[in-house]
């Protein structure tokens, strides 16, 4: 290779180098600032006695994390945040999966499906909460009324400790299951039709098409859905805090608004930063089995 | 496994199926009428929203429940809450953060994006693992040290502190680096050897055939930012710089009991994006389930 080509491809290199990092220097700026240097002040700040009124007792060691996992209330929260996810989860990637199932028989309307089923979730969290927290009134609230007229007594919606949960997925179901709806139905239109006129031909009927064709060829996309479901569930905070608050007495409260809360009615800084990386704890576990699943049914 | 999702693009998300035009099924008959009734299920909750904010006022918080007030339907509980709320100032701040966010969000994200998949940059491999590793971290844990940033910075109730966090989206970086990857090379390649630079040769060539990828991007920032609730809570306290799902979360206690305007600003609220859904339907459809799986 003569030396006037190293060069070259030298110069070139430099000017890839040059190039790469400026496309990318922007990204990289608000990446350093708004992500890395967060998540890395955050972590100083679980060592530290930090609070919002300024007071700052120093760095205190592993004491906010062991308080964290003394913490009734903490485990109470996260106890509350497995429950949601796990009663919220099944129903939105069924109903999901139904829905588009349906949808997807070739009715007519089309629009008129999609627009029902997936208008809520355009929707901010604080109009759904309104919305539900009117019709779980216990006083004025037409589910009851409705409920009332085929003869079933009033449901406590919000005030009962035990059901005030299945209220927030219920509201939660409406609001978002559109989304997993849209994810599956675009799943379904790609499945190759040959297969189903292949089944057709054999004798196989709409049911037998469904579970022997549909269902396998979605495994992939439901692996992701359920994923992003269970991601997506673990951080639940908006309708839970607009809607009960979390109450009653902790009953829905969610770890997020226990983070929000230490931090920002409890003013504890530190012990809130902590209590968020227990959280993100979790969510790592989740991620990374995922990956690792996903690895075992790739190789 | 976003190229797997990327591809259903092109074959048409949101088209419909071409249907054998002869007379429905049986099967799609029954289809039908059970996607009827779920649809009606469906559509139940604003149509009680608007039963009740046509209502007067005392006739909403009236029982026994009716459907149609005695004195018939009026739309003052609007009036009220157009004139003296703060919804049209709420409404402009979501619009401008949003508009805001999803442009910065896309050109910082393409240009990434971009020399992610062209460019043979020393680091490329790392930058690449770093921002996708990143997508895992959940926004709520970012709270807390934001928070104390911004106050640091003295950015607390400005459109800064709403503005800055929101345009960080990796999994978008991801996507687009992912639909670049899909796009011949030889098209830069020939425009290269006639002398262009970089930046010619990603706004002339590669931008403009990168349209549908773009605009599914800037539908999922958009409305993930324009229904952003627990960061602009936190970033914000003057009212006059709330979001629209941050004030409304304060009406009720302003309002009080006002059951009719309650509903009035959730539907006035609702209404931006619903009409935009209405005129882009497809768009909007194809841009969820083409990002959709990337994971947020």
């Amino acid at each position: 290779m003569s030396s006037a080509v190293i060069e070259r491809r030298k110069a070139k290199t430099n000017k890839n180098d040059l190039h790469g990092w400026a496309f990318s220097a922007p990204f990289i700026i608000f990446f350093l600032l708004f992500l890395v240097w967060p998540i890395l002040y955050g972590i100083y700040m679980s060592f530290t006695g930090q609070t919002l009124t300024g007071a700052n007792n120093g760095l205190v060691g592993f004491a906010n994390y062991a308080e964290a996992f003394g913490d009734p209330d903490m485990w109470r929260s996260l106890g509350n945040t497995v429950y949601f996810t796990v009663i919220s989860t099944i129903p939105l990637v069924l109903i999901a999966l139904g829905l588009a199932a349906l949808v997807n028989m070739g009715l007519p309307a089309q629009w008129l499906w999609r627009f029902s089923f997936f208008a809520p979730f355009l929707l901010a969290s604080t109009v759904v909460s309104l919305f539900f927290t009117w019709m779980y009134n216990p006083q004025l609230g037409i589910i009851n009324e409705m409920l009332g007229n085929v003869g079933i007594a009033p449901v406590p919606w919000l005030n009962d400790p035990a059901v005030a949960m299945w209220s927030i997925v219920i509201a939660t179901v409406w609001w978002t299951v559109g989304f997993n709806f849209l994810l599956y139905l675009a799943a379904m239109q790609n499945i190759p039709q040959q297969h189903y006129e292949a089944a057709s031909i054999d004798g196989a009927g709409g049911w037998r098409q469904f579970f022997s064709i549909t269902l396998p060829q979605l495994g992939p996309t439901t692996v992701l859905i359920v994923i992003l479901q269970i991601l997506a569930s673990l951080k639940v905070f908006d309708q839970i805090y607009q809607i009960t608050a979390g109450g009653p007495g902790g009953a829905t409260r969610s770890i997020v608004q226990y983070v929000f809360e230490t931090g920002f009615t409890g003013y504890r800084l530190g012990y809130s930063a902590a209590i968020s990386f227990i959280f993100f704890a979790l969510i790592m576990i989740v991620s990374v089995g995922q990956i690792f699943l996903n690895r075992k049914r790739s190789a | 496994m976003a190229t797997a999702v990327l591809d259903r693009s092109s074959s048409g998300v949101a088209e419909e199926r071409p249907q054998n035009r002869r007379k429905m099924s049986g099967a799609k008959v029954i289809g039908t009428i059970v996607a009827s009734i779920l649809a009606v299920i469906w559509l139940f909750p604003f149509a009680w929203a608007a039963v009740t904010a046509l209502k007067p006022e005392i006739e909403a918080a009236a029982t026994p429940i009716t459907w149609l007030p005695a004195s018939g339907f009026t739309l003052e509980a609007f009036a009220q809450v157009l004139n003296a709320g703060n919804l049209p100032t709420w409404t402009w701040n979501s619009l401008f953060t949003s508009a805001v966010i999803t442009a910065v969000t896309l050109v910082i994200s393409a240009l990434c994006g971009y020399a992610l998949s062209r460019i043979d940059f020393r680091g490329r491999k790392l930058l690449m693992g770093v921002i996708v590793a990143s997508i895992i971290i959940p926004p709520p844990v970012l709270i807390i040290p934001l928070f104390y940033q911004m106050l640091a910075l003295n950015l607390i109730d400005t459109y800064w502190a709403i503005i800055l966090p929101q345009v960080l989206h990796p999994a978008m970086v991801y996507v687009l680096k992912k639909f670049f990857d899909q796009i011949p090379k030889e098209l830069e390649e020939a425009a290269v050897m006639d002398g262009a630079s970089r930046m010619r040769v990603f706004l002339q060539i590669v931008l403009p055939l990168s349209k549908p990828i773009m605009s599914a991007v800037a539908i999922f920032v958009f409305i993930g930012a324009w229904n952003n609730f627990l960061w602009p809570f936190i970033a914000t306290n003057e009212t006059s710089l709330l979001t629209l799902p941050v004030g409304l979360q304060t009406i009720e206690s302003a309002f009080g009991i006002q059951y009719a305007q309650n509903m009035a600003s959730a539907l006035l609220a609702a209404l931006p994006l619903i009409v935009v859904f209405l005129f882009f339907q497809r768009q909007i459809i194809r841009g969820i389930s083409t990002t959709g799986l990337a994971g947020t």
